[in-house]
């Protein structure tokens, strides 16, 4: 079954009398334990979509099922609470909380969601997290004091930390040399082969785009190529 | 820094708040201790009518007050907690080779003691009604007269003579200081009214002070066998207390009366005008053969002053914690700008936009928080340093922290809000791409 299916979704901007649409109805789906690339040329609408993916943003048109629920027209406090519980991102730009320990910036998501956790339960489960990373030696550092791909990890522990259905992962590796972003990519690669963690990761690498099983192509808001799930032999 | 900056306005502000309370709570305890001091509650009933200064009623003996007057106030009169009767006179005290002419010698009951607030003494005890009933020769002296006559040695047995009459010291008074007016209110003695009217005055009335009109009269009243049947009507009361009227009959200068509290001044006038039109059978269309006078208007002058300093500096404090407000306002606009990317990762991870709000407004509060506990710490120092250097009065008071602790989360609530409220309507999108 599908974790997420996307039928024939649209989104259009309105800049002042001009109307922009960026995509034009869009349909594919994955399904669950899926490594996916999200590739095209730039402005073709990756970001957009991953958006909508990612419930940040509503579609204009069109229904997106996610988790087998119709979310296209759901309010902004009902998207909030499905982040938090479905949904990990990874952003190009970190995004950590400056003068935040790793630690508390891993915790950071545990404290909006919906059941009350205790302290320590979080810490024990941000330590966790860490150490799943390989940042068990560097927990009390602050974002300043860590390289970028050490910061792109506590991204992931912290994307990691409600533990997600999805992850997605908006160009990951684009503010990375080419020897940290096969680390990280070395990294989702486990993520889903031992925990079957579903993600989509925008690139415009292809070399990044082998890792994954399945390139879902996109071009002026249409998708141009492996909007299906191939089959049975991406499942495991 | 900055924001230690802008939380100043806050600090002086809740320091205004704390200095001014704790300095207006003290003047008002002090003018509060001065007025009880001075019985500023205190009523004075003169006989005679004020319009009517100087000129005889025609209705022979209306012009009267006497001590069952007094009784009858305090018995009848709901708001009124204490009264006396009062004799004048003029003598000089002599106690071996010294002598000195008291201020005040006033002849009354124990009661006087109650309604100046006076009962405490020094030494000794206060005479007692016993002794106003047998015309005792006994006496209480005020600090200044124990200063004058004693050199400061136990008066307490010692006799002193007033008019060639021996009264014995029983009592001193505590020392209450000068007065409003700046007499000396310890220049005082006291004693029965009765002795000082047939043994002080009495005697001094035929003997020094020649009696201008006199219109007769014998009362019913007339209890005291060694009075005489001859009645001195008085002119006017401020005449009375410049000289001294010898009245040899039950017949006094004055009943001091004290109100229960500031509040029952007004009423016990009016009951005290009422009984005693009653008592005097005068006729609703007559005035009054009596005069009472109050200290409100002086009150009223001293508590208006701490009143005007008091509610300066709340505007003062006032102005400041908007001032304040607004700095506050200011830097968490400022704050939300700077932290947009932050906002917008929050809500990426799940935050609704109600924890946003809640958040910044918690901030907001804090900032506030932090800065009303400052300006306690400031206000306290400054009401101790204006004790220490100017000794005003001051009082440590409670509720003004408690005041000053909502003041400063109300104004956090208030000019947090909208910051607040502009943080949790970003879009995460667009928060999240904001450069
Ligand atoms: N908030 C917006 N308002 C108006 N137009 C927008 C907005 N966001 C994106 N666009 C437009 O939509 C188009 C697609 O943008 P998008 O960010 O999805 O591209 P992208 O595929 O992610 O490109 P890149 O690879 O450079 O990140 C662009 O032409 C952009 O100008
Ligand atoms: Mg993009």
């Amino acid at each position: 079954m599908a974790l997420l299916e996307l039928h024939e979704v649209c989104k259009t901007y309105h800049l002042g009398e001009m109307d922009l649409q960026v995509l034009k109805g869009v349909t594919l789906s994955v399904a669950k334990g899926e490594l996916v690339a999200l590739m095209g040329a730039s402005g073709s609408g990756k970001s957009t979509l991953m958006n909508i993916l990612g419930c940040l943003d509503r579609p204009s048109s069109g229904e997106y099922w996610l988790d087998g629920q119709e979310i296209s027209g759901a309010s902004a406090d009902e998207r909030a609470r499905l982040r938090n519980r479905l949904i990990g991102f990874v952003f190009q730009s970190f995004n950590l909380l400056a003068r935040t320990s790793a630690l508390d910036n891993v915790c950071m998501p545990l404290t909006y969601g919906l059941e009350y956790i205790h302290e320590h339960e979080m810490k024990a489960r941000a330590t966790e997290m860490l150490r799943k990373v390989g940042l068990a030696d560097r927990m009390d550092h602050q974002p300043s004091q860590l390289s970028g791909g050490q910061q792109q990890r506590v991204a992931i522990a912290r994307s990691l930390i409600n533990r997600p259905r999805l992850l997605l992962a908006d160009e990951p590796t684009g503010n990375l040399d080419s020897r940290t972003s096969e680390e990280i990519l070395q990294m989702f690669r486990e993520l889903n082969e031992k925990e079957g963690l579903t993600i989509i990761l925008v690139t415009h690498d292809p070399e990044v785009a082998h890792h994954a099983k399945r390139t879902i192509r996109i071009r002026d808001g249409l998708i141009a190529g492996g909007a299906e799930s191939k089959g049975e032999e991406t499942q495991k | 820094m900055r924001a230690a900056l802008t939380t100043l306005g806050i600090v002086i502000g809740v320091a205004a708040v704390i200095a001014m309370m704790e300095i207006g709570n003290g003047s008002a305890k002090a003018i509060q201790h001065t007025i009880a001091t001075m019985g500023a509650y205190n009523l004075m009933v003169f006989p005679g009518n004020a319009l009517m200064s100087g000129v005889s009623t025609g209705s022979g003996g209306s012009m009267r007050l006497t001590p069952e007057d007094a009784e009858a106030i305090l018995t009848d009169c709901s708001s009124v907690t204490a009264a006396a009767p009062v004799v004048w006179a003029r003598a000089q005290a002599v106690y071996n080779n010294l002598n000195w002419q008291p201020g005040n010698l006033l002849g009354t009951t124990p009661s006087f003691l109650d309604v100046r607030d006076w009962s405490e003494m020094a030494q000794g005890n206060a005479f007692t009604d016993r002794d106003v009933r047998n015309c005792s020769k006994v006496c209480v002296i005020g600090k200044t007269i124990v200063r004058m006559l004693f050199m400061d040695e136990s008066p307490i047995g010692k006799e002193i003579r007033l008019m060639n009459v021996n009264f014995k010291v029983v009592g001193v008074l505590k020392a209450k200081g000068a007065n409003m007016m700046g007499s000396d209110q310890d220049d005082i003695i006291l004693a029965p009214w009765t002795t000082i009217k047939y043994r002080v005055t009495g005697v001094s009335a035929t003997a020094a002070v020649p009696v201008a009109t006199t219109t007769t009269s014998i009362l019913p009243s007339q209890v005291y066998p060694a009075a005489q049947a001859s009645l001195y009507p008085v002119p006017s009361a401020s005449q009375q207390t410049d000289t001294p009227q010898p009245v040899r009959f039950a017949n006094v200068n004055a009943i001091v009366v004290q109100a229960r509290s500031a509040d029952a001044v007004k009423p016990a006038i009016d009951e005290t005008t009422a009984l005693l039109r009653e008592r005097h059978h005068i006729q609703p269309s007559m005035p009054e053969d009596f005069t009472i006078r109050d200290m409100t208007e002086m009150v009223r002058t001293m508590s208006s002053t701490t009143e005007l300093m008091t509610t300066l500096l709340l505007i003062v404090a006032a102005i400041s914690l908007v001032v304040g407000g607004v700095g506050i306002m200011n830097i968490m606009l400022v704050s939300v700008t700077e932290r947009t990317r932050e906002i917008g990762l929050r809500m990426a991870v799940g935050a609704q936009s109600g924890d946003i709000l809640h958040q910044f407004l918690m901030e907001a509060i804090v900032l506030c928080l932090i800065g009303g506990a400052v300006g306690i710490a400031l206000g306290r120092t400054t009401s101790v340093l204006v004790r220490m250097i100017k000794h005003w009065p001051t009082v440590v008071s409670l509720g003004a922290i408690v005041v000053a602790v909502a003041v400063s989360a109300l104004v956090g609530v208030l000019f947090g809000f909208y910051p607040a409220w502009k943080a949790s309507r970003l879009d995460p999108i667009d928060a999240l791409r904001y450069e």
